[in-house]
């Protein structure tokens, strides 16, 4: 029996990204907030100290600042007629744990979205005819769009200190920026990274064969810089020990550098780590939720009740406690009905390594920096023509040189013995004249029918409650658009001088066991219409009008950049619509 | 009955304060001066200026005042007591008498000698009607039960009436006296850096009985394992580099341009002078800028020394990313090394600490960063320690005696033993 805590105006569960930017928004209106996190306090100088953090076992192979599967795992099938396994290390994602969430061990990638990304299925509709699309493809608009987010876009910008070139000021293209960006009122807050020579290089064979490279909007800052908040931020002296990685010279934007000093500071706001909420309790009529149950970590459960409840935890998570607490009915594959679990989509990553002559190349790989690149956006959601092509979607490609740490960049040219001398000689030879790029080809994912979470019917977790299941796959849409992308891609690769090329396509079955990101979204998707999303455009239920569910569960379908930005601008969203609309008047903000 | 004629009293006194410092008064309309304020919140505001909260408060303890923390002295530990208005065992059965004395002239309820752990000596230089305010602010706040046995030093310093020859040689009984060839603004900051805000505890250095060096008036002395600054305006270990602004902002905020509080002086920041209203920083800034240094000459140590090559290559690989190849950091983010008198300290147990153990600095409402230092114990051998502060105490035109093996040794050493 759980022993029942005094109440609080907000409890907000996951201590992440979104947790942080509403506790802190709310904690402004003078509400008294706790936030309760699964994982540990995580403060940048202690527990990321610059002298002992760029340790590549620690936090990249053993995987330090994960959770542990033990704790907490998926189970995964690619198809409905398979039995889905459990998932007993970590591959293709990387779902987060503790203060900070992914924003502790990010790239830094800060990408809008496009105007046409948030009203996707009217536009490709529109320009191709429904006949286009994939059968199985349920894609949908966000409910929002890109001229609404916009000031929210930017205050995320301006909270993290985002670094690049803009590309649409205002509806002006800017020379440098980002041609197919949708207008930014104003510029970025800092200036572009200064970039590294093979992203150069890169910048430079692209601008020959005809596009507009760019500098990649990025987290890690080219200088110094004073956010909102008064919080202080440093240049990033590229590490190259980003993703998978604690920033600790304030240089990466994360809840700790860009939020929580301020945040801890305040009297009405309270943290309580290392506790995992289990369930989100509603009153009898299902309609309104009156705290959360947790268990800390002596395994005692308590209740905290709170007038609101915000659901912020990683994507997957999201959707399983709305499972879990039996909050909007669960989407069923077959007949098409249901609203939490459906229209779950990932990333579609692919890359080429290329291999130079090393007496004339050196492209010194270790400076790194998460998301410093060059990237070039022909080839991103609608910016080309599909019409000859049969598929819809795409994504940015791009030169992004985040490091070259021992362990994952010993790489060698096709064809090398994979041990021995001449193994060994081979990656003597190429370590220096090797283009890796961290992400290359960033494609979108797009929904389907038969793609979704659900609960499983066998596995449990540690509490006895089921496991979430995952039925995920690459389909032929997907496996077309990287194709393409990733052959756009090489030929600038070997246009930069490349003697050789390591090509990888992204391809079917869908693959656990290697990393592609950690953008996994939907399942808690946003929409304009109840029947086929789980919240409205304000990120409020659509059963539960005091729950508010942030984070890229809200994604209808993923775009090909980076998710970050738009799940902090929609975080901002958000908390604009609780504080000046739902306080007011508390109840649904949209008529189901 | 009692309490009303005691109001009275304080109201009166603040009239008479008021009509004293009445010139001082420069704030801007809306920038109000708590002095001027009813005798509670003026000593509410005196408490903050003698930063009583750093002694008799327990840090996360959530008992303000109740006494109890043990305060380190080179004789051994005095536990501060409890100064609730619990009748039992705070000061509510004391008389205004009895406060007075034990806060101006170290004189103790039952007559018994004060030890100077409590800066009777710099507190005698309030008024009457300052301190009891003090006592009429005390009295607002919770009574809390908490028995503290206050001497625990060892033999034969817990003989109490050793203080008398204490006192007869190094305590000076009296309120400040202005000097009226200073402006108000520099004799309050006289008034505020002697008496309430006791500066001299940590920054004189004391004799051997723990008296103060007054012909070292603010030189700074060894602390807790740390080494208190230079605060006179000696150019190069003291603040003759920074600008009466950036004293005060370091005062109110915890950082400036060069350096940013820690240690002992981040707590300091942090309930006491953070607080403090912009005119008294500003005054003990425009005060402490017009203390002469000694100015002693000092040759820095040639590039081509054996230690600066070493210290530089360490510097280069572990100091750089943040403090620059120039030295001079972020501001506000990463202190200037190129620029600190800290570093260029003649005493440099704060920096050899701050290389071996880390350190944090203080958050406060203006600079809530609060940036860390990584530890580098673990990774740099005494010598290595050594050779990297030689190098920055003798680069960018800095010129202090080198660091040897040997002290960094022994720091490393007595640090072992202490918890904090």
């Amino acid at each position: 029996m759980a022993r029942i805590l005094p109440k609080k105006d907000v409890v907000i569960i996951g201590l992440g990204w979104t947790g942080s930017v509403m506790a802190n928004e709310l904690t402004d209106e003078g509400l008294d907030v706790i936030a309760i996190e699964r994982g540990p306090w995580r403060d940048a100088p202690t527990d990321f100290p610059p002298s002992q953090m760029q340790d590549e076992l620690r936090y990249r192979i053993r995987h330090e600042l994960f959770l542990r599967p033990d704790q907490l795992t998926f189970t995964l099938r690619n198809k409905l007629d398979q039995q889905a396994l459990p998932m007993r290390d970590w591959g293709a994602f990387m779902p987060p744990n503790g203060v900070g969430g992914g924003g502790v061990h990010w790239n830094g990638e800060m990408w809008r979205f496009l105007p046409s990304d948030f009203v996707l299925k009217t536009h490709l509709t529109q320009r191709y005819g429904a006949d286009f699309l994939p059968g199985d493809m349920t894609i949908q608009d966000w409910g929002i769009t890109y001229d609404e987010l916009e000031p929210y876009y930017d205050r995320f910008e301006y909270l993290c200190g985002t670094s690049g070139t803009a590309g649409n000021l205002r509806g002006q293209i800017m020379e440098g920026g980002n041609p197919f960006e949708g207008p930014r009122s104003r510029d970025y807050p800092t200036k572009a990274q200064p970039q590294p020579f093979s992203h150069t290089l890169f910048a430079k064979a692209a601008r020959e064969l005809g596009y507009k490279p760019f500098p990649q909007p990025s987290g890690n800052l080219s200088t110094a810089y004073t956010n909102p908040h008064g919080l202080r931020m440093g240049p990033c002296t590229y590490c190259g020990f980003c993703e998978w990685f604690g920033c600790s010279n304030y240089s990466k934007a994360s809840p700790q550098t860009t939020i929580l000093p301020v945040l801890v500071r305040k009297d009405n706001f309270t943290a309580r780590d290392n506790s995992e909420v289990v369930k989100i309790n509603t009153d009898r009529s299902g309609k309104h939720a009156t705290g959360v149950t947790f268990v800390d970590s002596s395994g005692e459960a308590w209740e905290q009740p709170a007038d609101l409840v915000i659901l912020s935890a990683f994507s997957m998570f999201n959707a399983q406690l709305m499972l879990h607490s039996g909050i909007g009915q669960p989407y069923d594959p077959k007949t098409g009905e249901g609203r939490v679990g459906r229209n779950f989509t990932h990333q579609t990553i692919s890359s080429v390594n290329g291999f130079f002559d090393k007496s004339k190349f050196n492209f010194n790989p270790f400076i790194g920096s998460g998301s410093i690149g060059m990237c070039i956006d022909e080839f991103n959601g609608d910016n080309f023509d599909h019409g000859p092509l049969g598929f819809v979607g795409g994504g940015y490609v791009g030169q992004v040189q985040t490091g070259a740490r021992p362990i994952e960049s010993a790489l060698t040219p096709p064809g090398t013995p994979k041990w021995g001398a001449a193994w060994k000689t081979a990656i003597k030879d190429n370590y220096l004249s090797t283009v890796k790029p961290g992400t290359g080809v960033h494609g979108s994912f797009y929904a389907y029918r038969d793609i979704y979470l659900d609960l499983d019917p066998l596995y449990k977790d540690r509490f006895g409650r089921p496991l979430m299941r995952m039925t995920i796959d690459i389909k032929d849409n997907e496996a077309k658009q990287n194709r393409y992308l990733t052959d756009k891609f090489a030929e600038i690769i070997k246009a930069m001088g490349a003697t050789s090329l390591a090509k990888t396509y992204r391809t079917a079955p869908y693959d656990a066991t290697t990393y592609q990101t950690t953008h996994l979204n939907g399942g808690v998707i946003m929409g304009a219409d109840p029947k086929t999303s789980a919240v409205n455009r304000y990120l409020q239920s659509w059963d539960v009008s005091n729950l508010f569910v942030l984070g890229a569960s809200a994604f209808p379908q993923n775009a090909g950049y980076n998710p970050t930005l738009t799940v902090g601008a929609l975080a901002y969203w958000a908390a604009d619509a609780i504080r000046n609309q739902y306080l007011k008047k508390p109840g649904p903000l949209v008529d189901a | 009955m009692h309490k009303r004629s005691k109001l009275h009293l304080a109201a009166g006194a603040t009239a008479l304060i008021a009509a004293l410092f009445g010139e001082l008064g420069t704030a801007s309309a809306g920038d109000v001066d708590p002095m001027n304020f009813s005798a509670v919140d003026r000593g509410r505001y005196l408490s903050i200026l003698s930063d009583c909260a750093s002694c008799h408060t327990v840090r996360q303890k959530n008992q303000p005042f109740a006494g109890g923390r043990p305060i380190e002295t080179p004789f051994g530990s005095i536990v501060a007591p409890n100064i609730t208005p619990d009748l039992e065992t705070g000061i509510g059965s004391w008389t205004d008498d009895q406060f007075d004395n034990a806060v101006r002239k170290g004189v103790g309820r039952n007559g018994e000698r004060l030890y100077p752990a409590m800066p009777f000596n710099a507190y005698t230089k309030m008024s009457r009607e300052d301190v009891l305010a003090i006592r009429a602010y005390l009295n607002t706040v919770t009574a809390v039960y908490n028995p503290v046995v206050a001497n625990t030093l060892p033999f034969p310093f817990n003989i109490r009436t050793s203080m008398r020859v204490w006192d007869g040689l190094y305590f000076k009984e009296g309120e400040y006296v202005a000097d009226p060839s200073k402006s108000a603004e520099w004799n309050r900051g006289a008034f505020l850096v002697d008496g309430p805000a006791h500066c001299g505890a940590c920054h004189t250095p004391k004799s051997f009985l723990g008296g103060d060096k007054t012909a070292q008036y603010l030189q700074g002395s060894p602390l807790q394992g740390w080494s208190a600054p230079n605060i006179t305006n000696d150019a190069r270990t003291g603040l003759g580099g920074w600008s009466v602004e950036e004293v005060a902002a370091y005062l109110k905020t915890g950082h400036n341009r060069v350096t940013a509080a820690t240690g002992p002086m981040a707590e300091a920041v942090d309930l006491s002078t953070s607080k403090m209203t912009d005119d008294d920083v500003k005054a003990i800034a425009t005060y402490l800028k017009s203390l002469p240094g000694d100015e002693k000459p000092q040759t820095a140590m040639a590039a081509s020394a054996a230690e600066m090559t070493a210290g530089g290559a360490i510097y280069r690989d572990q100091c750089s990313a943040c403090h620059g190849f120039d030295g001079k950091g972020v501001d506000r983010l990463f202190p200037s090394v190129a620029n600190s008198s800290m570093a260029r300290a003649d005493d440099p147990t704060s920096v050899i600490r701050i290389v071996l153990r880390g350190a944090r600095s203080v958050a406060t409402d203006k600079e809530p960063t609060a940036p860390g230092m990584p530890s580098y114990g673990g990774q740099l051998k005494d010598d290595q320690v050594a050779n990297v502060l030689t190098y920055i105490r003798n680069s960018w035109g800095n010129a202090s005696p080198a660091v040897s093996s040997g002290e960094v040794g022994r720091l490393r050493a007595s640090l072992a033993k202490r918890s904090d």
